[in-house]
């Protein structure tokens, strides 16, 4: 599923896009009922929901639209900024041959997004309080912060 | 009448000179004044001991004595523990070399690494490696815990803002921040192979000022990626040395191939190994080819030398390469052309 997510990076980026302006637009709504009473349910659907089309790991610092819709946390050295220098011959992952590099996927993924290019963005070191937490929501919580 | 002193901002590569701030320099190493100077620089690799012996250090750099512009420690290379590379870099800075320290993320978080960045500027150190390091299934040890807090571009951009804001990743203030030049491994030889320029621009973006690559094997392959890299700028904005090293035999280059991450040896380089009478010394021949045509390629600016367990073959490769044109990096009984300090004032 990862892989069909990925094949159609450029879908899932304007699926995406829509789902942010929706998140934007509910965010008042999502401010009433309160931002900690959704947290837990949202947090949970959402990892299902990623789980099944990105293998997201829910750090809660989701990159994805700049990393070609390829999950970095599925790299066993968790590069949030570009493949590292083991890949194999195959483009196969050095630590798992089994596996294809999360980023020569995101490298493929990125070509296929309208703002591909982001994926030349410097992104800081993974914040990791925010491993568990929703995503979505805090994405919600900043834009409701940002309205008032 | 007596020679004219030089200017000390006309200091530039002599290995005697003293380790002055210049301006413009990030660090007061002789590293980055050799390759500010356009100088064609050399620099090798040191495989830490597993001792807790000062003297096997010194045994192991003096093969580089007096034929490179800096030596890299490892730290913990293949995921194999050995003495440190900030223990390795201190201890070398004392003898009196510019060592370049390789700080891995596989092993350390964010607090211990920007820590560990203090004590080795502290100590002297001039020169930092930024890697992501091997992941340590590959090593003696994988049970161990990866860490990989940071990646090879966030740990880069963590020194820099140490060093040019003067405050740590969190903002709290620096007394003294590290006077370092940054360094950052780039690999042409491994895929996605159109994104390791951009990969590279990155890693500039984020605060490299030279790049050492992974053993190259295969020339074309490396024009490639350095067509694309001077197209984009890159060689004008950051120096990269590219590295190399003696094959000791076809079996020991099939078992680099399939063992260690990230090696390309095409075919014909093996053949051509198989074929000759004498392997190891085919394997030095070939390493010496290569220095002489990187010497040539338009961007690069220095080779860098990693010949694990041919470590004494380092200081004849660069002499029988001819690329330093007699040029003599620093050495221990180094006769100093120049006067002492207090003279170039006047």
């Amino acid at each position: 599923m990862r892989t069909w997510s990925l094949r159609h990076a450029a879908l899932m980026e304007r699926l995406y896009a829509g789902f942010e302006a929706a998140l934007a637009a509910a965010a008042p709504i999502l401010a009433r009922i309160g931002f900690a009473r959704l947290e837990r349910p949202v947090a949970a659907v959402e990892g299902a929901v990623k789980g099944l089309l990105f293998d997201c790991r829910m750090c809660g610092d989701c990159v994805l639209s700049k990393t070609g819709m390829s999950c970095p946390m599925n790299c066993p050295k968790a590069m949030r900024n570009g493949p590292c220098g083991g890949v194999r011959a195959n483009g196969n992952c050095e630590v798992y041959p089994q596996m294809r590099c999360v980023w020569a996927l995101a490298y493929e993924g990125s070509l296929r997004m309208r703002e591909g290019g982001a994926i030349a963005d410097i992104l800081p070191p993974t914040n990791h309080t925010l491993k568990g937490s929703s995503a979505w929501m805090r994405l919600a919580r900043q834009k409701a912060k940002a309205e008032t | 009448m007596t020679a004219a002193v030089p200017h000390p901002h006309d200091i530039g590569a002599d290995p005697a000179a003293p380790l002055v701030d210049l301006p413009g320099h990030s660090s007061r190493g002789r590293l980055e004044r050799v390759l500010r100077r356009g100088e064609f620089a050399v620099t090798a690799e040191l495989s830490p001991p597993d001792s807790a012996n000062v003297e096997d250090v010194d045994e192991r750099a003096r093969n580089f004595e007096g034929w490179v512009d800096g030596i890299n420690a490892t730290d913990g290379s293949g995921a194999h523990c050995h003495m440190s590379s900030v223990a390795v870099c201190a201890i070398l800075t004392r003898i009196g070399y510019s060592p370049v320290m390789q700080i891995s993320c596989r092993d350390y978080n964010r607090i211990a690494i920007q820590g560990n960045v203090l004590g080795a500027a502290a100590l002297g150190v001039g020169n930092v490696l930024c890697l992501t390091g091997d992941g340590v299934q590959c090593g003696d040890q994988p049970e161990a815990k990866p860490v990989f807090d940071l990646d090879s571009i966030s740990l880069l951009s963590v020194i820099r803002m140490m060093r040019d804001e003067g405050r740590f990743l969190s903002g709290r203030k620096l007394t003294t921040p590290p006077r370092v030049f940054l360094g950052a491994a780039e690999n042409p030889f491994a895929p996605p192979y159109e994104f390791r320029p951009v990969r590279l621009a990155k890693k500039i973006a984020a605060g490299a000022q030279f790049v050492q690559t992974q053993y190259c094997f295969d020339l074309p392959m490396l024009r490639t990626f350095m067509t694309k890299a001077r197209d984009m700028g890159l060689d004008e904005r950051c120096f990269i040395l590219v590295g190399v090293g003696p094959l000791a035999s076809a079996k020991a280059a099939r078992w680099m191939r399939a063992s260690v991450p990230g090696v390309h040896i095409p075919d014909a380089v093996i053949a051509r190994l198989e074929g000759a009478a004498d392997q190891r010394t085919e394997g030095k021949r070939i390493c010496i080819e290569m220095i002489q045509a990187l010497r040539e390629e338009p961007g690069v600016a220095g080779v860098h030398v990693m010949a694990y367990r041919q470590e004494q073959k380092v200081a004849e490769i660069v002499h029988e390469s001819g690329v330093l044109r007699g040029r003599a990096p620093w050495r221990r009984d180094f006769v100093p052309k120049l006067q002492p300090v207090e003279s170039l004032e006047g």
